[in-house]
């Protein structure tokens, strides 16, 4: 029987940051994922990149993942909002000298860096390639029989499996959840001019096309997109010719970056939102994808996961320090309360942004261009949407402030 | 059972009543199970003050004893078994200590139960307990002098139990008791003890108080330590 302080279920991105918050603070993991990680780290796997707001990159200062990096990422300074192509657009432009709205991290380069931690990781047993086949939780503890044959057994069962969760599912929690009717078209462009490390969001009727700094490699300047289209016009996007795709994008960025050309194979994914009525019960929590997933609009995606992360790891580590049983009740509801409020006003916000901009017709872009001007007059609202962006809006964990646990 | 000063029979019987249920997180203890992370916050900023501990330790009390007077099924004394104490819990109902006994076997943590007072027990301290005790006690002064005479030099001792004033009156026994959220019968007003009172029986048999901290009722955060010891309040005491 090998024993440990928590057992993740999970070894995504949130679990692995996961653990090393734990590990930071001297909590043991046993991390269980049937995946091959090193098989992931090839742009093959996940050719997406990821937006990770400057709360969340404390947090990975904190606790030792930053060093792991292959490259810094590209600082994200100014956030462009537009209406089409329309004039009027919202910037969210902190001064010069503040820290950066976020950072754009290839996918690769975030899971090799947060392997090589959790490898680096005293406290971190890692057991992939196996798959957990009992899990039973009961009064005094957790116990997971895995494939070949090992147990272990743990006070608290944590879920970082992803949007199909299937411990969420054994648990019986509902899950709230909306499929839009779009598909998110996912790529990296080449182009001529340098983007001066701005990310802009722009809105079409179909939806957003978000275009997301990357650091410019030997051929040049770069940027990754994530294109919103109709999931009916989706397989055509796809079967385009890269000069015909390119053409596509540079007419719906209207042109402001220069010549564009096609880095990467193009991918689709169906866009969702999910919510789960509860992120705990006995013994169990959830983190990341497996508690909530909304539309990757925002880029807010994975953040509001590692927010799970250091939220829960904070509750953990301070329950510990009282001598709690960590699948205590009290714990768990602490981590409840903390994390449901600011996941749903997210999730919300988001999917507000969405709808909005859904709606076609002149009328409706005078709205939103008004709203946007309006918006960018009024400081506080600004400064809340900018907050928002950065992760650091509502009452923060300690990871997520920079500072240790 | 021994035959003590401390304990009202009747008292012992009606915690007795409530053993089977004890750690049940939403059962008859639930109210218990809230203050808990509460009253150990207040311990261990009181442990690490007293005993110079690292606060970000996970065994601040190892090689340390304690003893956990009124223990009930061991809400208490788990923890401080698991911040590194051999700890030694003492509870006058027979039902409620074997239901503790269970319960830290399956968690895999060695602690001395006994069925008894507090008077029953020999030996010395460094931290000696008696949380939410004392109002329910026959003799209170006896039961401090019992106390002090079980703690080691150097030692620590933190108490806890309801102020008496119409507030907690108003929330501990019309409230929480009225609508089950404690078991009925738990409290008696008249045995309810303010502050002043425990300092200067604490004075009386040569503890010298270190702190004294309220745990107040919000509704936003729920319980709480605070300024405010108008609902219920925690006290710590050195030897003078
Ligand atoms: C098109 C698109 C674009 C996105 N863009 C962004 C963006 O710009 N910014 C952003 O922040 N987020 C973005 N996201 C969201 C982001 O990718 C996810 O939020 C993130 O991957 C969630 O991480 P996770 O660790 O919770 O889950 P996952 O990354 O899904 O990891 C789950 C892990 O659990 C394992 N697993 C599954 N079942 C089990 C089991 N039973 N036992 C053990 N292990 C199991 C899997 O093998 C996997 O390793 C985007 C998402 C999409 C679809």
């Amino acid at each position: 029987m090998d024993r440990s302080d928590v057992i993740i279920l999970g070894g995504g991105l949130v679990g692995l940051a996961f653990a090393a918050a734990l590990d930071s603070a001297g909590l043991r993991s046993i991390i269980v994922d049937p995946a091959d990680p090193d098989s992931r780290l090839t742009g093959a796997f996940d050719g997406r990149t990821s937006a990770v707001s400057s709360s969340s990159k404390r947090m990975f200062d904190a606790v030792g993942i930053s060093e792991h990096f292959p490259e810094p990422g590209c600082p994200i300074r100014v956030i462009r909002v537009a209406d089409g192509l329309e004039p009027g657009g919202l910037a969210f432009d902190p001064q010069d000298d503040d820290e950066p709205l976020g950072w754009m991290h290839e996918n690769r380069h975030l899971r090799m860096a947060l392997l090589a931690r959790a490898r680096a990781g005293e406290k971190i047993d890692l057991r992939f390639g196996r798959r957990p086949v009992k899990t039973v939780r009961d009064a005094h503890r957790v116990r997971v029989t895995l494939d070949d044959g090992s147990e272990t057994e743990a006070p608290l069962l944590v879920a970082a499996e992803g949007r199909k969760s299937p411990t969420r599912e054994a648990a019986g929690i509902k899950l709230a959840s909306w499929r839009y009717d779009h598909a998110a078209i996912v790529s990296t462009l080449r182009h001529e001019k340098p983007h001066d490390n701005i990310a802009y969001e722009i809105f079409y009727p179909a939806g957003p096309f978000a275009l997301l700094p990357m650091t410019d490699d030997d051929g040049g300047h770069r940027s990754a997109i994530v294109w919103s289209v109709k999931k009916k016009d989706a397989p055509g996007f796809l079967k385009l010719s890269d000069e015909d795709f390119a053409a596509e994008a540079q007419a719906a960025m209207g042109g402001f970056l220069g010549q564009v050309s096609m880095l990467a194979p193009r991918t689709s994914y169906p866009l969702g939102f999910h919510h789960a009525a509860r992120i705990t019960d006995d013994r169990l929590a959830l983190i990341g994808d497996a508690a909530h997933a909304i539309h990757p609009i925002a880029g807010q995606g994975v953040n509001l996961g590692y927010r799970d992360a250091a939220a829960l790891a904070q509750v953990l580590v301070e329950g510990a320090r009282l001598g709690m049983d960590l699948g205590d009740a009290q714990l768990l509801e602490r981590y409840q309360r903390w994390r449901s409020l600011d996941t749903l006003m997210v999730a919300m916000a988001t999917d507000g942004l969405t709808r909005i901009y859904g709606i076609p017709g002149k009328t409706a872009s005078k709205v939103r261009r008004f709203g946007m001007q309006l918006i960018d007059r009024v400081g506080p609202i600004k400064q809340r949407l900018m907050d928002e962006a950065r992760g650091t809006s509502g009452d923060l964990p300690l990871l997520l402030r920079g500072l240790p646990i | 059972m021994t035959n003590t000063s401390s304990i009202v029979d009747r008292e012992a019987a009606h915690f007795g009543s409530m053993a089977a249920d004890w750690w049940d997180p939403k059962g008859k203890s639930a109210m218990l199970h809230k203050l808990n992370p509460v009253r150990l916050q207040y311990l261990r900023d009181r442990i690490d003050q007293h005993f110079d501990c690292d606060e970000c330790q996970f065994r601040p009390l190892e090689g340390k004893s304690a003893l956990d007077v009124g223990c009930g099924a061991g809400l208490l004394a788990e923890p401080l078994a698991r911040l590194g104490a051999k700890v030694t819990g003492v509870d006058a109902a027979a039902e409620v200590i074997a239901v503790a006994r269970g319960h830290a076997e399956e968690q895999g943590l060695e602690i001395d139960y006994r069925v008894g007072g507090v008077e029953d027990v020999e030996g010395q301290f460094d931290l000696v307990t008696a949380m939410e005790v004392i109002e329910h006690v026959a003799e209170p002064t006896a039961f401090v002098a019992a106390l002090e005479k079980r703690l080691a030099p150097g030692g620590l001792l933190v108490m806890s139990t309801p102020n008496r004033t119409a507030w907690s009156k108003l929330l501990t026994i019309t409230l929480a008791e009225g609508m089950g959220k404690i078991p009925r019968g738990t409290h008696d007003y008249d045995q309810f003890i303010p502050p002043e009172e425990l300092q200067a029986m604490l004075g009386t048999v040569g503890l010298e108080v270190e702190d004294v901290t309220g745990i107040a009722m919000g509704p936003m955060k729920g319980l709480h330590l605070s300024d405010d010891m108008r609902l219920n309040y925690l006290v710590s005491a050195r030897r003078a």
